[in-house]
């Protein structure tokens, strides 16, 4: 594997040559690193669908009557939001790529103004379900049936997770613009910006799935 | 090839002076053979809990009424010797003490590819660890619900579910950082010349274990989350009464735990690999089928997690796919073993301490590894399921299995990694009661199981009261040969002799560094220029 | 070549293409509405998680640069999907024939 021998010598020269405390660089290292753990959230929202498809299988017309209670507006509203803000993320790097850094700061700001964004939709929607009387335990969810039941209990747990994965994007996107205006991401040493990027894309792709799952059942 | 340290006055890794001193310079440091002892004195303490709570519990057993304990103390005990073995002892296991300590070693590197995210992983062992015992003491007492907290009792019972549960979370995610760290590091850190096929086969069974980490623990982090939240909120998930599954909790349970003990195996077989060439001074036999192999277990593992839930209520069809894939699994270990038996066919074999635990391991996976057909097959399953049977087969495959290896590894590099020796006739006494203890505790389970003893049953019918006799006694043979073969190591460790650089004729990499080896591993990175197990006795044959 | 050098000579991708591409994710999703109203029974499900993969292999390839990345990227995604979808065909022979 010649290509391991080239790539491995400049690791092992720059480890050779710095004292164990100076943490080496390794771009390439750090973007498998990051994928690895998008790997993790892959499987761990995995699970969620996986539990889908089984209720969804057990309980159709329950999951169809539920489903009226959601509003497909606003869900696909916060689509565009979020696909909306994987454009500005990626622009923001392409920017950064081209020594733009204000540009790229303001495409960041904008990333993170969407995904504020989307949690404000997300909070209108769960309280007017609350208000309804639609929560977990409340007596008017337990009066109905086994299905409308699960489907709620997936619905809150499945979005809810998401949406906690879209706070944490939250910070650490605001991380990374300060990084950027410190300098510790230039247009040479970026790789902290690519790889919140791919974070934030993943954000995307489990909502791209989770929206058609919930909103979409007619 | 290698570093020739010409004499003392290279500085080894426990006297580097760095940032910290003290016990700070141990807790903060990023140094990776640090981080695997950190591991392995965690492992050993939690290691000696969990071995009282079984010692307690076959002293429950000796008699059908309480002996020293009530029924719900005994279940507590039952649950948390699973949780303490299982999460914080065979799962972070090998690739926590010794792959930390050695795979950066026999790759060539100075140290993992993440040492930071390194030390986080073992600060979450310890809080896990921690957290899972300040749980014990918490309002409603220790959890009942046995390590595999199965729904809907989960859900119910009144003792403390959440925390323990959280620990266990905070676990999973020490093992998949770990997973991850490992993976980059055999990417991105392997020695010039050191290419896939010249890793040694320890590196090939990390590096397997290590996608299962990654890949399978979050499954059953999403499942300790679920369980918290029904707890918590009542969702109607998992609990009947609201409409939920709790065979699908079952699956999402067994998806990351079948797996899991291919974590747990696996770097086990690495071992073996090693050991075994050392110790018979032949390169392996069948290097490639055996790094293969590896990949293969790590793969078809994923596929066969239902053989646990054979009389849950699965469907036919699911039933008999799994069954299947079940008996397809067995066929990559048996492979191995072939390849070692062998590796060993006219060595020349040197009978020290290290083999001799793999000697020990080959009889007892073996045993282990057969019964699991018995269980797989699914006419026999039902007769045999949720009884002693089961308990005797898991604990042959990971106790005979894994934690043999984990002692072997143990008595193997011990002079690598202290720089000192252990008294190896008293290592071998240690051994035989061990031997002799386990098989007696054990094999008698597999007897008491077909009769039809259940497991977690704190009390019993009159009729297995003369196995559970002989069985109990077992197991005090076997505690006296632990806690000799522990003592020995320890006795090494404070008054041992100075071990050399080589003291088996090793010919892997961490051979080629002094005893103990110095900050950085190597004064400058060697360049690999042939496969791992390079023995001269086949030179001096040829 | 050092680790600045080489960022220096990375694969860019245009500004144009991410909004081209974005364009094509709005498209599928204003279609994925659309296609839902219409009374397909079953097959809407399917469909529906068909619009929702194209959308994701855009993602994935532009968005998060794999189809420009070092081929190993590929091989471990395909790896990790290969294997949740195991997961899922395996536990479908028990939840859809009980």
């Amino acid at each position: 594997m010649s290509e391991a021998i080239q790539s491995n010598i400049p690791e092992q020269a720059a480890q050779s040559a710095s004292h164990a405390q100076h943490v080496h660089r390794d771009d390439f290292g750090a973007k498998i690193g990051m994928w690895l753990f998008l790997f993790t959230e892959l499987l761990l929202f995995g699970g969620l669908f996986i539990i889908y498809m089984a209720y969804r299988q057990e309980y159709s017309d329950a999951f169809h009557l539920a489903a009226k209670e959601l509003n497909m507006t606003i869900g696909t509203i916060n689509t565009i939001i979020l696909l909306t803000s994987s454009l500005t993320m990626a622009l923001s790097i392409a920017a950064l790529q081209r020594y733009k850094i204000t540009l790229s700061l303001y495409l960041l700001t904008a990333t993170i103004l969407l995904a504020f964004g989307f949690m404000v939709n997300k909070y209108f929607e769960w309280t007017a379900k609350f208000s309804h009387g639609i929560y977990p335990g409340s007596e008017e969810l337990t009066a109905k049936s086994s299905g409308e039941i699960v489907f709620f209990g997936l619905y809150y747990t499945m979005t809810g997770l998401h949406g906690l994965h879209v706070l944490i994007g939250i910070v650490i996107l605001s991380f990374m613009f300060v990084f950027i205006l410190r300098k510790s991401i230039t247009p040479t040493n970026y790789i902290k910006l690519e790889n919140s990027g791919l974070y934030w894309h993943l954000v995307d792709l489990i909502w791209i799935f989770l929206f058609p799952l919930f909103y979409l059942i007619h | 090839m290698g570093n020739h340290v010409l004499d003392s006055t290279y500085i080894d890794f426990y006297k580097e002076k760095g940032k910290y001193s003290g016990l700070f310079s141990w807790i903060f440091s990023t140094d990776h053979k640090r981080i695997g002892i950190m591991y392995l004195i965690g492992m050993v303490i939690f290691f000696l809990v969990g071995m009282t709570l079984g010692f307690l519990m076959k002293l429950e057993m000796l008699t059908k009424g309480q002996t020293i304990v009530d029924a719900q103390t005994y279940n507590a005990f039952f649950t948390l010797h699973g949780i303490i073995m299982i999460f914080l002892f065979i799962i972070p296991g090998i690739p926590a003490a010794f792959g930390n300590f050695f795979l950066p070693i026999q790759i060539g590197a100075k140290d993992v590819a993440f040492p930071r995210l390194n030390l986080l992983s073992w600060w979450l062992y310890i809080i896990g660890g921690l957290l899972a015992i300040f749980s014990l003491f918490l309002a409603g007492g220790p959890i009942d619900t046995g390590w595999t907290f199965y729904v809907p009792y989960s859900i119910r019972t009144t003792t403390n579910v959440i925390i323990p549960l959280l620990a266990a979370f905070i676990l999973g995610f020490s093992s998949i950082l770990t997973g991850l760290n490992f993976v980059t590091t055999v990417h991105r850190l392997r020695a010039p010349g050191m290419t896939f096929f010249k890793m040694p086969l320890f590196i090939w069974a990390l590096y397997s274990t290590a996608w299962i980490q990654v890949v399978a623990t979050p499954v059953v982090g999403i499942t300790i989350v679920l369980v918290i939240v029904e707890r918590l909120f009542g969702v109607g998930l998992f609990d009947p009464a609201l409409g939920g599954d709790p065979v699908l909790f079952q699956h999402l349970f067994w998806i990351y735990s079948h797996p899991a003990v291919y974590i747990m195996i696996l770097p086990a077989m690495g071992v073996v690999s090693e050991i075994i060439p050392t110790f018979a001074k032949r390169t392996i036999f069948g290097y490639k089928a055996i790094a293969f192999s590896s990949l293969a277990i790590a793969f078809i593992g994923y596929f066969v997690w239902a053989h646990h839930m054979f009389t849950s209520g699965m469907s036919e069809a699911a039933r008999f796919v799994f069954s299947l894939l079940t008996f397809l699994v067995a066929i990559p270990s048996g492979v191995k073993v072939f390849n070692w038996v062998a590796t060993l066919y006219k060595g020349s074999i040197y009978p020290a301490v290290p083999l001799l635990y793999v000697m020990a391991f080959i009889f007892l996976f073996s045993i282990g590894g057969l019964t699991g057909l018995v269980l797989g097959s699914l006419a026999t399953n039902i007769h045999v399921h949720d009884t002693y049977f089961v308990v005797a087969h898991f604990h042959y495959v990971m106790f005979g299995g894994t934690a043999m290896i984990l002692f072997a590894a143990l008595h193997y590099w011990f002079p690598k990694m202290f720089g000192k020796m252990y008294n190896e006739k008293t290592a071998k006494v240690a051994l035989a009661l061990i031997f002799i203890g386990f098989n007696t505790m054990y094999f008698t389970m597999f007897i008491l199981g077909y009769q039809g003893m259940p497991r977690r049953y704190w009390s019993y019918l009159p009729e297995y009261t003369a196995l559970h006799h002989i069985s109990t006694l077992g197991s005090w043979i076997l505690v006296a040969g632990l806690l000799l073969m522990f003592y020995n190591l320890l006795m090494g460790l404070l008054k041992g002799e100075k071990a050399p650089m080589n003291p088996w004729g090793g010919t892997t990499l961490e051979w080629t560094v002094p005893s103990p080896p110095p900050l950085e591993n190597f004064e400058t990175i060697p360049t690999i220029t042939h496969e791992p197990y390079h023995h001269t006795y086949e030179e001096e044959k040829a | 070549m050092s680790q600045e050098q080489h960022t220096a000579h990375k694969h860019q991708v245009g500004y144009g293409t991410y909004v081209l591409i974005w364009l094509v994710l709005l498209s599928l999703t204003v279609t994925t509405v659309a296609v839902s109203g219409i009374n397909l029974g079953n097959f809407i499900l399917f469909t529906a998680l068909l619009i929702a993969l194209v959308k994701s292999i855009l993602v994935v390839n532009v968005f998060m640069h794999i189809k420009f990345d070092e081929p190993i990227f590929k091989v471990f995604l395909g790896v990790a999907i290969m294997t949740l979808l195991a997961v899922f065909i395996l536990i479908s022979f028990d939840v859809f024939f009980r």
